[in-house]
């Protein structure tokens, strides 16, 4: 009923390409940001932030990161928990080196590390692609998580090789340490997750990203019609690999508080973005939050199903969570191979003809 | 009819009377994952004997016990999960067996104000009372065991140890790096050859690591592992015939269930221990008639006896003292978790109380103090008799080297305090 075009005349080029073009979803949009921004912080508590609000902003972050690299420029990562820890350890180090500086430029800065970090791992992509790539950025995680691990300089010598969190604010806001308030350590990561996600989707809407789309689809013809290959996937690596520092920052100090290189930054971290990206949907932004909640909220969601409220001994629960979450993965993949974010395209389409289907 | 009603209503009141609300201690369990096999036992020793207590006496000082079980699957991001869920619910002392995991609960059960009891594991230097408020590692932790081993291997070379080889093999965590620096003051002070050698979690593969034995022949071989680790490490020292009196592990480094898969070949495998080990304590007949024959127990009730199962045992113990004493301080049965905390550093542990308790030898008697948090450091070595399929305590509960873990104790905390801005809070 109101979800339709009919009545909303675009009479400009901007008011036709934006983002959300019917009425209806851009008012949805709003609120969920006024939600978000305006409701959530007065009434979320340390279990909801810390559990699951900063994963999950913390993720969809990384998603987005990783979506740019392999779902819009079609280069196969595996090294997103090698470049998580780059952020979080460039973090650590410039928030010990400078305590008065706030928390956004260290954050932002520690992406902007990571990228320097990315591009170099990056170049062997314009000689080698696909699954040889997957390889090569395979090296990148176990190289990083090693050199982390050997060189003493990087987590300021301390005797556990762990890095720790100092109390560090954000105009005069303590964000990280545990006195930090479960929301302004949210509106922290909001913030950052929301930017992200504008800045991704104007980046994929421009020039840079019809570049990497087109590299994605078919290099050699996008280099015949005059894409610079070198710049087109450099400029993702950057790119994607800032959006995954500043996650991996977040990650560190916001989140946790304390990491270990070798368990928060595993190869399996790699693989859970991955199959973030892959379940929410390659190539849409929205699919990043998507597979992002999926694999954040579900496993939390049976959690609390089963042992709070069925009362289950905690290891049958545990042991259903990977049934569950396994069998649901395959179930999506083989109904929608193209993620959740085009099961809720589909649902649009359908929403535009109801109740007249054709 | 009259009485009915009258039953009736004193059982409503009774319903609905103002019950003193249970003790809460959250277990943070791993059931599930690389580490399970010692996190089953261990957790369901730590549970069945609060149901002990529960059945027997009635729960602590009359008031009844409850444990709420999280399982962590030994990862960081779920312990913080498991510790935000049961934050609310009056937890008196959180212990998360896993060193990872102390280290984010640190800070947050220091703002927090709730107690936390790493016994024999997490950060060392947390012995230090006047520094971590909130952090108790007695009866002893990874330094003590470091100097532990090397005092058995100084026992078995008329205290001369210079020039001999000693390889560690760690797990590549801050668990395994622990005791790094303590063994290294000692390498200096013995004048052994110290090599290190870390194996990566969950440390399934450790071909390369033990070639490299195999190469150097060290004359001895410490361990800092946990988990799978340790059966794989085992597997690989038995097929390279490393002598196994040779080879001496930490106290999560010494399970049946890590010498077992090696067979005959583990026999003679050594490691340290904090407790006695074998059911022969009569604690264990209380244990048997109240929890396990009433169906009770936690998990699969399999695990009686079993080193990690006896070690859950003696941190409930240490758990359940500690809210005794709470209860004595404070005058009351209700405590909290600061109540609880004062318990914990007055906690005093008498030849006496264990006898009570039916663990008498259990494990060393010792007092908590403000400065001491850390307890005496006693250990012991424990050795594999592979016919008999069981551990034998071979040495007597030993003191280990404070004067070189002392000063690595002083300058840890000291840069955890200027870290955090701690003032001393001791006399």
């Amino acid at each position: 009923m109101f979800y339709r075009e009919a009545g909303d005349f675009h009479t400009t080029y901007t008011s036709d390409s934006q983002t959300f073009p019917i009425k209806f979803d851009r008012y949805r949009y709003y609120v969920v940001l006024a939600f978000a921004f305006l409701v959530v912080p007065f009434i979320i508590n340390d279990y909801w932030a810390n559990a699951i609000m900063l994963p999950f902003l913390i993720y969809a972050i990384a998603a987005i990161g990783l979506n740019i690299l392999t779902g819009y420029c079609g280069q196969v990562s595996l090294g997103t928990g090698g470049f998580m820890a780059v952020g979080a350890y460039a973090c650590y180090k410039l928030m010990t080196a400078f305590p008065e500086v706030s928390m956004f430029v260290h954050v932002l800065l520690a992406g902007g590390v990571t990228a320097l970090v990315g591009v170099l791992f990056g170049l062997p992509s314009l000689r080698i692609k696909g699954f040889y790539l997957a390889v090569a950025t395979l090296a990148a995680q176990f190289f990083l998580l090693w050199l982390f691990n050997k060189v003493p300089w990087f987590y300021n010598y301390s005797a556990s090789g762990q890095i720790n969190a100092p109390e560090r604010t954000v105009f005069g806001f303590e964000v990280t340490g545990p006195n930090a308030a479960a929301s302004t350590t949210y509106l922290f990561c909001l913030v950052f997750c929301v930017i992200s996600a504008l800045v991704a989707r104007n980046l994929t809407r421009g020039t840079v990203g019809r570049s990497w789309m087109a590299i994605r689809d078919m290099d050699i013809a996008a280099e015949i019609i005059g894409v610079n290959p070198l710049r087109a996937k450099l400029s993702a690596f950057a790119v994607s690999s800032f959006f995954v520092g500043v996650s991996g920052a977040l990650f560190f100090s916001i989140y946790l508080g304390a990491v270990e290189v070798g368990e928060a930054f595993s190869i399996q971290k790699s693989f859970l973005v991955l199959f973030m990206v892959i379940i929410g949907g390659l190539g849409s932004i929205f699919g990043s939050f998507a597979g992002a909640a999926f694999l954040v909220l579900l496993p939390v969601a049976l959690k609390v199903l089963g042992v709070d409220l069925l009362g289950w001994p905690t290891d049958i629960v545990a042991h259903f969570q990977l049934v569950i979450v396994g069998a649901l993965i395959i179930f999506f993949l083989i109904v929608e191979p193209h993620g959740l974010a085009q099961l809720w395209r589909l649902a649009k389409e359908k929403l535009r003809l109801w109740p007249f289907p054709h | 009819m009259k009485m009915k009603l009258t039953t009736l209503a004193l059982g409503a009141a009774l319903a609905a009377g103002p019950a003193l609300a249970d003790l809460t201690f959250p277990d943070l369990s791993y059931r599930t994952g690389a580490y399970a096999a010692g996190g089953i036992p261990f957790s369901d020793g730590y549970s069945d004997y609060f149901t002990l207590l529960n059945e027997r006496d009635g729960g602590i000082g009359g008031v009844k016990t409850r444990v709420i079980e999280c399982e962590t699957a030994y990862n960081t991001e779920k312990g913080v999960e498991c510790y935000e869920a049961t934050k609310g619910e009056n937890p008196l002392v959180y212990q998360p067996l896993s060193t990872g995991i102390t280290y984010q609960l640190i800070p947050k059960v220091s703002a927090d104000g709730i107690p936390m009891h790493t016994m024999g594991y997490g950060r060392t230097s947390a012995a230090n009372g006047d520094t971590f408020k909130w952090v108790f590692n007695y009866p002893a932790n990874y330094w003590n065991g470091a100097s532990g081993a090397i005092n058995h291997i100084l026992d078995i070379n008329d205290d001369d140890i210079s020039g001999k080889k000693i390889a560690l093999v760690y797990h590549n965590s801050a668990f395994g790096k622990e005791p790094i620096r303590t063994l290294e003051e000692l390498a200096k002070k013995h004048g052994f050859e110290l090599s290190l050698l870390p194996v990566d979690h969950p440390g399934q593969e450790q071909k390369s690591q033990w070639l490299q034995i195999r190469r150097d022949r060290p004359d001895y071989v410490i361990m800092y592992g946990w988990g799978v680790m340790n059966q794989v490490a085992i597997q690989e020292a038995a097929n390279i015939r490393f002598p196994m009196e040779n080879f001496i592990g930490i106290w999560w480094s010494g399970a049946e269930i890590d010498v077992l898969p090696a067979g005959d070949k583990a026999n003679g495998y050594k490691a340290l221990s904090l407790t006695a080990v074998g059911d022969d304590f009569p604690v264990y007949d209380d244990l048997r008639k109240y929890v396990l024959e009433t169906g009770k127990a936690a998990g699969n009730g399999d695990q009686l006896g079993t080193v990690p199962y006896n070690r859950g045992l003696y941190a409930a113990m240490l758990a359940a003292e500690a809210a005794k004493t709470a209860q004595e301080i404070h005058g009351t049965p209700d405590i909290n978790a600061a109540m609880m905390r004062d318990g914990m550093e007055a906690l005093e542990l008498t030849e006496e109380k264990m006898e009570a308790l039916g663990m008498a030898g259990f494990g060393p008697t010792f007092s908590v103090s403000c400065r001491n948090h850390g307890g005496p450091g006693l250990v012991g070595v424990t050795q594999w008799d592979a016919s008999a399929k069981q551990w034998n305590l071979i040495s007597e509960f030993a003191p280990t080297d404070m004067d070189v873990i002392q000063p690595l104790i002083d300058a840890d905390s000291a840069a955890y305090a200027a870290e955090n801005n701690l003032e001393s809070r001791c006399e």
